[in-house]
């Protein structure tokens, strides 16, 4: 299935790319397998993701958790905790 | 109610005439503004850049402001959150609520606040004195301060991945 995901603040940085179209094998259901899948597309993936505990993500702009199931997802999200205010 | 994300600056004085013009159901309003710091961790600061997800940071910051009118008796509120590169001094962060009793206002604009700040997608850079430019880190108080705000069924912040 085609996703938008988009990363932000530092995993923008890592990834080197602040949003791409992936097609996600269908085998891949929850955001905690989408970010295992994630860090075997390459180096820069491995390394945006190596502190997966810190990294947050949304899934159609709500949080979520990351056994938060993918299926009929659009837009997927991950960052580091907010720093706003 | 409403949500503003934008560059410009805000004129507070301007934003409560506007939020309470022509409203004679009002008694209280509180305002909370936050500026950006010279130092943070002893460290002096040149400038801090403001990144943020469109279209979530809005669809949060309503969900929240709803959920501050669920459990206030509120009249208006209004969050502006300022995003870009901003310099020590610089506003960042406007909340107003009003409300006929200044409990609920105060008790509404604390809340908002710390909801904000562990839930808004917001992140900030700051850029040292030696040009050095780091991403802050989130800190663990502000995730209890919106976790005092928790009922029995609801979480506060987002949740780790784990």
């Amino acid at each position: 299935m085609p996703v938008k995901i988009l990363y932000f603040a530092w995993v923008r940085e890592k990834t080197g790319k602040a949003e791409e179209i992936l097609d996600v094998p269908a085998n891949v259901r929850t955001v905690a397998e989408l970010v295992s899948w994630l860090k075997g597309r390459g180096p820069e993936y491995a390394e945006a993701f190596a502190r997966s505990d810190v990294i947050r993500a949304a899934v159609d702009r709500r949080h979520v958790k990351p056994s938060a199931d993918l299926s009929g997802a659009r837009e997927i999200a991950f960052f580091p905790p907010v720093t706003g205010g | 109610m409403a949500v503003r994300i934008e560059r410009e600056d805000f004129d507070i004085g301007a934003e409560v005439r506007r939020l309470t013009a022509g409203r004679t159901d009002i008694g209280a309003i509180v305002t909370f503004s936050g500026t950006v710091r010279a130092g943070s961790r002893g460290d002096a600061i040149r400038a801090m850049t403001l990144e943020h997800y469109p279209g979530m940071t809005e669809a949060e910051l309503a969900r929240v402001e709803a959920e501050a009118g669920r459990r206030w008796p509120l009249q208006a509120s209004l969050i502006v959150h300022r995003i870009g590169t901003l310099k020590p001094g610089d506003n960042i962060v406007l909340v107003v609520t009003a409300s006929a009793h200044r409990q609920a206002a105060f008790a509404a604009a604390e809340f908002l606040m710390d909801y904000l700040k562990t839930r808004a997608p917001f992140w900030k850079k700051e850029e040292g004195a030696d040009g050095q430019a780091h991403w802050v880190e989130a800190r663990e108080c502000d995730e209890e301060a919106a976790g005092r705000w928790q009922e029995a069924s609801g979480g506060a912040g987002e949740p780790a991945l784990g």
